[in-house]
Parts: structure tokens; C-alpha cells; sequence
């Protein structure tokens, strides 16, 4: 009963074979069920993202296993055994642990801490699971994995503050207006960058869109797609003092938006609070603008800032996550050892029953002029005593101890039990 | 009896404050809840402190400085209270506790015997007239508050260096509305105050209006808030200009309060 992982992600392969390993689609289930015919597997759960390709298995021989999953791989995918080489990865018992409890808890991702993974994480095994491609030991590590996770959620803050630009202006606009839905939003120019922060700031509740671009044309193609209206570019100055969020990435190489301009659109809108976020380079908007009361002015190097100390503060809360994950392989570690020891301590049991039925058959028979009363007391005494004898080897098989493999093959050799062990199920 | 109940309620309320200004480093549900049962404490101990004081002399507790600041500590939590029901504002217990526990510090160190009300100000005026003052002296305590919640905001978001607090503090719209809401409540109890001592002078003094010191200070702080409110709607000095404000405004309250009594002379001085 070994638990490892085989696969491959973003550290190691790149995009173009992860595409060409990915389990999309009805491949997945075609995956499990040809994975379940390679004998010597005996539990499997496929995790298939666009980050990470990984196979965790339950098996008796990991080297066989993992050369199984090489061939399976150039099967299936129809790739280069040579590619795989270098990308595929292999981790076998408690480092195999290690591997899906930090996979599951964001600290192996891309962006460490993003939420994405644990979902990704918990379909698979649900897909698994519903496929009965698992069994005792996987149903155990993913269920652990998962919790593992969400203590890592609640313990630490790894997944707070945005670690992109435009989250992070999403952020920002929060802190500034609090409900994002009444206010009146400015598209100045249309960069693909401004487009993309438009949207996270629509999905946050933005529903006024004013969209002002030098080509007419584009701006309108543009506020058709975000609900909004378009405006001449030449009308934005006037518009700004309705505005309350602006997003300026014109590609001029010049200011557009000037102090003095400014000061007199705040004080047509009696100072009503401005947020404006210009990601455009060379900036467009003049920074004095920022010294303004009332007025909030970020660049594309001050966003950027946010999300550099946003990531620093993440990597330092990533390693309390590592302590906790520590722990839990501690737990995990102890819960196999027990796992190991029950079929050598059932078998022992029984053997111990069998004796004590095969002796009581044996002296009853001599002396079958015994009374019921007399039958069940030297019944009991008989179950007293193997009880007793098998108490220290039971308590020491169940004790968490480093010597424990050992100590299961000495108790099987020297009581016999081998061929008599029952795997639990 | 009153004493030891005073005393639980300022260690209470200690306890709170060391709580709420832990939140600020360290800040988690636990603690919050903690801060909170704290509070609730303090409160109802403070309560049962203030009714028995009231049983006991027959007239409003309002009757020494003692008195004074412990009731006007009692209106500043039972406002906190309202407001986190009503709104959630995050870290406010932070930024209001303190002022609380200061206030009841100073309280515990005036003399706290029980006087007896000299008949002049014997009246239900004492009620209402107080009763008014220290609900508007309250808002104003928590403007202050929110006040410097909002500069601090403030400044993380100007200087695009988001501090520790960023994320706990609420946003500078909530605390710039709410600054101005507590100033509106404030500012009508203020000036019922000082109307009601007024009408109260001129029935048992005689006359509206004395130049007594506590009277001047109350119409400059009076001025103080009038203009906060003025600027605000006609020239837009909302958020940073307002927080300012409020803080100026509550350090006026707070002269009116404590340094009218204790520099000055008039009739609104405690004996």
C-alpha cells in the first residue's frame, strides 16, 4: 500500500505539452478506466488543470507504477517518451503527501494563494470518487488534502490582497468608494489593459460605463460591449465631473488630463472623491494631480507597488502555511502506520482465537461429563488468558513507533501469520 | 456599592481597550468577540453604577465632574453599541474604547461623593438640559474617532503605501458619511442643550443668557461644529478638511467639559 504522484506542472513542462497532457473533456473518464486496467493500480484520482497534470495512485510497486504512467502518458496523449524525461515528476510516500497537501493549499501554484486550485482539486476527487476509481487510502489523502487547505485558508492570510494590477484598482476603488455599483465609471482610451480592468470593475458592480476614445468608432464598439455609452474624446474633460472611477490608457505621449483642469472639475463636483487609474505609458495623466485633496492617482508603477508588497506579504504568510502543512503530514504519517499495523493485529487475533477454539474442542471432548456452569467458566478463563498474552504485541503494534515495519515483520514471523493477513478494507 | 461597581467597569472597560488596541496588530473574530463580551461588561456594570448613584441621591447623576465624565463615558458606548449594530464599521471599537477608558480613568480619580444638588438646579431642567448635552457630546466623541480612522485611511491610500490597517479599515466613503451623520446628530443635540439652558437660566436665574464661561465655550464649540457643517455644504470640505474638523471640534467639547471646570469659574462649576 504505497501512496505516490506522478505528473507534471508549470515549473516543470510548458504550456505546450501541459495543453497536450491535459484531461479535458470526456478524456478524463477514459483516463480512470484504462488507468484502472494497468494491474499493480489500485486507487487513482487524475487532477487535470491548466497548470498541473497529476495522477495520484495507490500501488504496490512504485518504480513499476511510475514506468506504467510514462507509457500510459505516450499511449494515451500519443507524446514523446523523451519529453516526458524531463518534465515528469515523481513523489512516493510521505513526500507524495507533502506534494497534494501544498498543491491543495495554493503553495505549488503559479500565484501562491490563489483560491482556484482547492475547487479544481475537490472536482477531481468527486469525479474519482463518483467513477469508484478510490479506495481507503486515497479517499483519506484527498479528504485530508482539502482540509488541510481550508485550515490554511482560516489560519493564515495567504490568500488575501490582489496580486494583479487590476485587482488590485478593484481593490483600491473599494477602499476609496465602498459599494462600487451607484458609481459613474470613465474609459479614456482603450487599451487591452484598461479593457481588462473595466471588467473586473463591472463584475464588482460597476454599471454606469462612459467609454471616450480618440477613434469614435472604437469607443462605440467598445460601450456596446460593456453596456455602456460612448462619448467624443474631445467631451471627456466635461464629463469628468460626473465621473467618479476614470481608467486612462490613451497612448498619447503627452498629459491629457492636467492639475488646473482637474481643480476645476473638483470644484464643480464639490469635491465628490475621484479615483483615477492610469495605466498608461508614458502616463497620461499629470501626477501633481495626485497632491490634490479629494483626487486618488495611481499609476501603473504604483499599482504595480501594491501587488509587489501584496505578493511579499503572501510569501511571508506562505510559510506559516508550510508549518501547518509540516503538522498535518505528521498526522497523515501516524494514521498510515496504524493502517499498516491492522491486518497484522487482526491476524494475530484470530490466530489467537483458533487456538483457544481448537484446544476448548479438544478438552471438551476428554471430558464431555461437564456441566454448562463448568463449560463456561473454563470458556472465559481460556479467552482470559490468550487475551493477555496477546495484549503487549497488540498495544506495541498499534503504538506509533519509527521500528514499525520492523516490528510487524517480526510479530508475523513469530507467530506464523503470514498468508493469513486480511487486508482491510 | 456603586464604588465597586464603578470599578469593575473601568477595569472592564481597561481590559477592552488593551483588547481593541491588540485588534489593531493581531486582529481576528475571537478578538472582536472578546472586545465586544468586554464591553457588554463594562456596560452593564456601568449602568447598574449609574442607577444606583441616582437612586441613592434622587436626582440626575450629573451632580459632579466625577458624575459628569462617568455619564458622559456611558452615552459614548451606548452610542458605539448603536453603531456597530446598525453599521459594522470595523476597528471602531479601536478608535473609540480608548477615549472611553481615559475618560473613565479621569473620572475615577475626582472625588466621587454624592452632593447634594443646590436647590438652584433643582429642576427637571437638570434632566433635560444634560441629558441633551452629553448625547450631543457623545456624537461628537465618535466623529472624532471616525475622524482619525478617516485621516489614517486616508493616508495609506494617498501615499500608496497600504499599511496593516488598509485592509481592516472601512472605506473613506463609509467613514467620511458617517463622520458627517454623527456630526448632524450632534450638532442639534448641542444646540437643544444650549437652548434648554437657556429657558432653564431664565426660569430659575432669571435670565437667558450669563457670559457664564461653560456658556462662551459651549457657543464657540457650538460655532466650531456650525462651520464644519457650513463648509461642508457650501464649499465641499468633505473628507480630509471634515475629519480635521471633527478632531478640532471634539478637542473644544472636551475643553468645554473638563477645562471650563477645572480653570474657570461660573455657575456650571462643580463645587
Amino acid at each position: 500500500m504505497k501512496i505516490a504522484v506522478v505528473g507534471l506542472n508549470h515549473k516543470t513542462a510548458d504550456v505546450e505539452l501541459r495543453e497536450k497532457l491535459a484531461f479535458s473533456g470526456p478524456k478524463l473518464e477514459e483516463g480512470l478506466q484504462k488507468l484502472k486496467e494497468i494491474p499493480g493500480i489500485r486507487e487513482t484520482v487524475i487532477v487535470s488543470t491548466c497548470n498541473r497534470v497529476e495522477i495520484y495512485l495507490q500501488v504496490q510497486d512504485v518504480e513499476k507504477a511510475y514506468a506504467d504512467m510514462k507509457d500510459f502518458f505516450v499511449m494515451f496523449f500519443d507524446v514523446k517518451r523523451d519529453s516526458l524525461d524531463t518534465s515528469l515528476y515523481l513523489h512516493r510516500d510521505m513526500a507524495a503527501v507533502k506534494h497534494i497537501f501544498r498543491v491543495a493549499s495554493s503553495l505549488d501554484s503559479m500565484v501562491v494563494g490563489e483560491p482556484q486550485i482547492l475547487g479544481q482539486l475537490k472536482d477531481a476527487f468527486d469525479f474519482a470518487l463518483e467513477k469508484k476509481a478510490t479506495g481507503v487510502l486515497l479517499n483519506r489523502l484527498l479528504k485530508k488534502a482539502i482540509s488541510v487547505a481550508k485550515r490554511v485558508r482560516t489560519e493564515t492570510r495567504i490568500a488575501e490582497n490582489a496580486v494583479s494590477i487590476s485587482f488590485a484598482a478593484v481593490e483600491l476603488a473599494k477602499k476609496i468608494f465602498t459599494d462600487l455599483a451607484g458609481k459613474a465609471f470613465m474609459l479614456l482610451g482603450a487599451g487591452e489593459m484598461a479593457e481588462l480592468a473595466a471588467k473586473h470593475m463591472m463584475n464588482n458592480g460597476v454599471q454606469d460605463i462612459i467609454v471616450a476614445n480618440r477613434t469614435y468608432e472604437r469607443g462605440c464598439e467598445l460601450s456596446r460591449e460593456f453596456n455602456g455609452r460612448a462619448i467624443r474624446f474631445e467631451e471627456f474633460p466635461a464629463e469628468l465631473v460626473h465621473t467618479d472611477i476614470v481608467i486612462c490608457s490613451t497612448g498619447a505621449s503627452t498629459f491629457v488630463l492636467h492639475r488646473d483642469h482637474m481643480q476645476r472639475v473638483m470644484k464643480e463636483r464639490k469635491q465628490k472623491p475621484v479615483f483615477i487609474i492610469d495605466i498608461s505609458v508614458p502616463r497620461n495623466v499629470d501626477p501633481a494631480i495626485n497632491d490634490m485633496e479629494n483626487v486618488y492617482l495611481y499609476d501603473v508603477d504604483d499599482l504595480q507597488g501594491v501587488v509587489d508588497s501584496n505578493i511579499s506579504e503572501r510569501q511571508k504568510e506562505a510559510a506559516k502555511a508550510e508549518a501547518i502543512v509540516e503538522e498535518e503530514i505528521e498526522t497523515f504519517r501516524r494514521w498510515m502506520l496504524t493502517l499498516n499495523s491492522v491486518p497484522t493485529v487482526i491476524a494475530l487475533r484470530e490466530r489467537a482465537e483458533a487456538v483457544r477454539r481448537e484446544e476448548l474442542e479438544r478438552f471438551f471432548n476428554r471430558f464431555p461429563s461437564l456441566g454448562e456452569k463448568e463449560r463456561k467458566a473454563i470458556e472465559g478463563m481460556a479467552g482470559a488468558i490468550i487475551n493477555k498474552l496477546i495484549h503487549a504485541p497488540t498495544v506495541a503494534l498499534k503504538n506509533d513507533a519509527e521500528d514499525k515495519d520492523v516490528l510487524i515483520a517480526l510479530i508475523k514471523r513469530l507467530y506464523d501469520l503470514n498468508g493469513e493477513e486480511h487486508e482491510k478494507e | 456599592m456603586e464604588t465597586i461597581l464603578f470599578e469593575l467597569a473601568l477595569t472592564c472597560y481597561f481590559a477592552a481597550t488593551i483588547v481593541c488596541i491588540l485588534e489593531l496588530f493581531k486582529g481576528s473574530k475571537t478578538t472582536s468577540r472578546i472586545m465586544f463580551s468586554l464591553v457588554i461588561a463594562g456596560f452593564v456594570l456601568h449602568t447598574a453604577n449609574i442607577a444606583s448613584r441616582y437612586v441613592l441621591s434622587g436626582h440626575m447623576p450629573t451632580a459632579n465632574l466625577h458624575e459628569a465624565t462617568s455619564f458622559f463615558s456611558w452615552c459614548i458606548v451606548l452610542l458605539f453599541f448603536f453603531l456597530e449594530y446598525r453599521y459594522r464599521i470595523g476597528l471602531l471599537g479601536s478608535f473609540i474604547m480608548p477615549v472611553v477608558f481615559i475618560l473613565m480613568l479621569t473620572s475615577s480619580i475626582l472625588p466621587r461623593r454624592i452632593e447634594n444638588l443646590s436647590p438652584l438646579l433643582q429642576s427637571s431642567w437638570l434632566f433635560i438640559h444634560t441629558a441633551f448635552a452629553f448625547i450631543g457630546d457623545a456624537a461628537f466623541a465618535m466623529a472624532f474617532g471616525v475622524g482619525i480612522m478617516y485621516l489614517i485611511q486616508e493616508h495609506y491610500v494617498k501615499s500608496k503605501h497600504l499599511g496593516d490597517l488598509f485592509k481592516k479599515l472601512p472605506s473613506l466613503q463609509i467613514l467620511d458619511e458617517m463622520n458627517y451623520r454623527l456630526i448632524t446628530i450632534g450638532f442639534p443635540f448641542l444646540s437643544l442643550a444650549i437652548i434648554t439652558g437657556a429657558l432653564w437660566a431664565q426660569s430659575s436665574l432669571g435670565t437667558f443668557w450669563r457670559w457664564d464661561p461653560k456658556e462662551v465655550w459651549s457657543l464657540i464649540t457650538w460655532f466650531i461644529y456650525a462651520l464644519v457643517l457650513h463648509v461642508r455644504l457650501t464649499q465641499g470640505w468633505r473628507g480630509k478638511r471634515a475629519a480635521i474638523l471633527s478632531i478640532i471640534g471634539f478637542c473644544a467639547v472636551l475643553f468645554t467639559f473638563f477645562g471650563v471646570n477645572l480653570l474657570l469659574k461660573g455657575y456650571h462649576s462643580f463645587k
